[in-house]
């Protein structure tokens, strides 16, 4: 199917033959020939951001819920720029994105022109891939290329810089199948390794699946074949904080999040398992902590579909490059031809171990009568809206972990976080795009005083679009996890830690025309959660919660596994000087 | 928490030491990267090695092959054998690279560089250069009564070696265009 259209017309005509229902943008100069177009017709909508950071923050949620790419299209200069944090954070945490900018006419590239920005420049370190588009009859097949490398092998954002004149001139149109790229990352593992792994499986004492965003990337089906797996062998499954949800929360295998933050539980099954069997993760330094101490006696598995990963930060001695789903599938096959054998009567002490470990109940709290505690808060709104259709995002700092901790996720694609990067600001955006994809779901921001603020702006968006999205605020009054690690390295200075000058969040709302709740008594919680829930419209909760409550467990930088801390007790001169370096 | 004999205060570790269980030793490798011809994909390459702080000994670009778009980048690195193994593998995540090839390892290789060196002097000096020249086949492509610019090829260490001897003769500027390498026999 070839036709002649302007470039402006082959951007949307693409856009839709790429089953793109949702773009979130701005428009400025150098995209207006596309913004007449997606005005001249109605298949696609357009979500108006209030900054380009939360369009690409929104592409990411409707992108994560979905497991379909989002789409961005702002303007060139400062419209490409503030897409830049966004994109990292994408790039990140493998999300596929298509971001189309604006670009000044070919012509005027290199001339310090108005609004011109060196974009492909700017964006390669942090894009999968990108695109300077100079000629009309080239826009379609990058456009589908874009599409297809957003989404092949490990995810990633991607971006289209399109100069005006080349939306305004005519080329030829050529659809999605007449795509030839040669970038084709190989999905299915090796049998040899795989029957290798499957081998270990069948002896393995202590064996532990740890498990990473990469399940949730390769599909609903892989998240399948690995309950499947988990609940035919019996091995116990921890996963990071990107790959909640791909095991269910109350599956008995469950041992829950590892990691920095994560459970002592999990860890300590990390650090002593015989055989460790990572499915799509990246032995991340929030994971690892002290590489020398890092699970020490175990043979290592990793399944990943970029081999760079594979190597990367731990030797690992069972590599196995593909596709999650596809590599999961072939393991059950093997598995099953060969017996479905497992070391039950090692499992079984291995299980005991981990149920001893489990007694320490390292998520204990102390809560108050007083004071709503942050932990708390988020068990009463698990409590309030577990059998909801529901969809959590989270901004960063110590919410976002608690939120990892105390909620529960049963499927995947419902916990949308900034694992990678770590953005403050993620979370609200993420809210909006993940509600533009579930309409009648319930969307959740768990977010920190400090965080939400750095994207408030899209309260606009929230309103326009009336998107009933709650912004369930955890306020300290402090940039909490800052302060954590001041109290815990920096003797207790609270160098710029704390939230002067916050707004009145219920004046707020009401001034974008939502609803504002404030709570800040345990005993009005519950009915105030319900509230919240029961509105049919966006909604800040500013939940008033103790200002001095420090995370834990936790894994101090630079330490192992089982140097974990617990609880307040003498956290004092926990992390040396080579650990505080350590970010 | 005291019953969790959880170990606190310092450890002898550091916790820098990213990867204890690779092994430290230096080597050099020589990588052919075929690239699509594309603006920008050299800058993939470089800023890759920049990003995640690889060294570049040396680097050359052309397009070997005018109808398939495609140019042949060759790369002399050094680093620990896991470091060469991430090179590669990031070197292969790079969408327009088709094909990466170690020539260490695969090798054996053959690797040619070539340089141009301005040496400047009289009399003796300017004998003695002549002669080192013939003996390391080196041509003369320009001279004047002053000066000579010789042309060199080899392997890097030759270039290093003739570059030495030039030194005390009045060497005063070198271009080099850095290693092209390709594998011997089929
Ligand atoms: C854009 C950005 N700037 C700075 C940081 C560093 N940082 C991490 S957590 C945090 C404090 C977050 O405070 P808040 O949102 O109130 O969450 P809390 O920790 O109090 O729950 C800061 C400043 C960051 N992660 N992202
Ligand atoms: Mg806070």
């Amino acid at each position: 199917m070839t036709r002649e259209m302007t470039g402006a017309k082959m951007v949307v005509q693409a856009l839709k033959d790429q089953g793109v229902d949702t773009v979130f943008g701005y428009p400025g100069g150098a995209v207006l020939p596309i913004y007449d177009e997606i005005f001249l017709q109605n298949d696609i909508r357009h979500i108006l951001v209030r900054h380009e950071q939360g369009a690409v923050h929104a592409a990411e949620g409707y992108a994560r819920s979905t497991g379909k790419p989002g789409v961005v299209l702002v303007t060139s200069g400062p419209g490409a720029t503030n897409a830049v944090t966004g994109l990292t954070d994408a790039l990140l945490d493998s999300i596929p994105l298509v971001v189309l900018t604006g670009q000044v006419p070919t012509f005027m590239i290199g001339s310090d022109a108005f609004q011109e920005a060196d974009t492909v420049g700017i964006t390669r370190p942090c894009t999968k891939h990108n695109w300077l588009v100079k000629e009309t009859d080239a826009l379609a097949a990058t456009i589908h290329e874009a599409f297809h490398v957003a989404t092949a092998g490990r995810p990633g954002p991607v971006l289209i810089d399109i100069p005006k004149d080349v939306q305004f001139a005519t080329g030829e149109y050529n659809g999605p199948k007449s795509n030839s790229s040669h970038y084709h990352p190989r999905v299915k593992g090796d049998l040899e390794e795989i029957t290798e792994l499957v081998a270990a499986i069948e002896t393995a004492e202590r064996p532990v699946f740890y498990t990473g965003g990469g399940v949730i990337n390769s599909g609903a089906a892989a998240s399948q074949l690995l309950r499947e797996l988990v609940d035919a062998t019996g091995i116990p499954i921890t996963s990071t904080l990107m790959g909640l949800g791909c095991y269910p929360a109350s599956g008995k295998n469950w041992l829950g999040m590892l990691g920095m933050h994560g459970l002592y539980e999990a860890n300590m099954a990390m650090h002593d398992c015989d055989l460790m069997i990572n499915i799509g993760a990246r032995f991340d330094d929030r994971i690892t902590g002290r590489i020398d101490a890092f699970s020490p006696n175990s043979v290592k598995a990793h399944i990943d579909i970029d081999p760079s990963s594979i190597n990367k930060v731990i030797r690992v001695d069972i590599p196995i490059v593909g596709d999650v789903g596809h590599v999961l599938e072939d393991i059950l096959k093997v598995w099953k031809s060969r017996g479905r054998k497992v070391n039950r009567e090692a499992l079984a002490k291995w299980q005991a171990q981990i149920a001893d470990w489990r007694k320490v109940n390292c998520l204990a709290y102390t809560n108050s009568e007083k004071t709503i505690k942050p932990q708390y808060a988020l068990q009463r709104l698990e409590e309030l809206t577990k059998g909801h259709d529901r969809y959590v995002t989270t901004e960063v700092g110590q919410h976002q972990m608690w939120a990892a901790q105390f909620l529960g996720f049963e499927d995947p694609n419902r916990w949308m976080t900034s694992g990678g990067l770590g953005t403050m600001g993620y979370g609200f955006p993420a809210s909006i795009g993940v509600q533009m994809a579930h309409p009648d779901a319930l969307v959740i921001n768990v977010a920190g005083e400090a965080s939400w603020l750095m994207n408030m702006q899209e309260m606009g968006t929230a309103a326009q679009y009336r998107l009933p999205v709650k912004q369930f605020i955890l306020n300290n009054e402090r940039l909490g996890m800052v302060r954590q690690w001041q109290e815990l390295l920096h003797g207790e200075r609270y160098s710029h830690s704390w939230s002067e000058s916050l707004p009145d969040f219920v004046k707020l709302a009401e001034a974008f025309g939502a609803k504002g709740i404030l709570c800040s008594d345990p005993a009005d919680l519950d009915d105030a959660i319900i509230e919240m829930i029961e509105y049919d419209g966006p909604v800040i909760f500013d939940c008033l919660v103790e200002k001095h409550e420090n995370c834990f467990p936790m894994i101090p930088s630079g330490k192992a596994h089982n140097e974990m801390l617990l609880g307040e007790a003498e956290t004092q001169g926990v992390i040396d000087s080579k650990g505080s370096v350590l970010v | 928490m005291s019953a969790l004999h959880i170990k606190k205060g310092s450890t002898s570790h550091s916790a820098y030491n990213l990867r204890p269980n690779f092994s430290d030793v230096q080597e050099r490798h020589t990588i052919a990267v075929l690239v699509e011809n594309e603006p920008g994909v050299l800058a993939r390459v470089i800023g890759l090695f920049s990003g995640r702080g690889y060294n570049i000994e040396s680097l050359t670009v052309a397009e070997v092959d005018h109808t398939g778009h495609l140019s042949r980048i060759t790369i002399v690195t050094t680093g620990t054998p896991q470091v060469i193994e991430q090179i590669k593998a990031q070197l292969g995540r790079i969408i327009p690279v088709h094909e990466v090839h170690d020539l260490t390892v695969e090798g054996p290789a053959v690797e040619r560089e070539l340089a141009i060196l301005k040496v400047v002097g009289d009399g003796d000096k300017r004998v003695e250069a002549l002669r080192l020249a013939d003996i390391f086949r080196a041509n003369v492509v320009d001279s004047t009564l002053g000066s000579f610019i010789f042309e060199i090829t080899g392997a890097p260490d030759k270039i290093d070696a003739f570059a030495e001897l030039m030194r005390p003769l009045g060497l005063a500027e070198i271009a080099r265009t850095g290693v092209a390498a390709l594998l011997r026999g089929e």
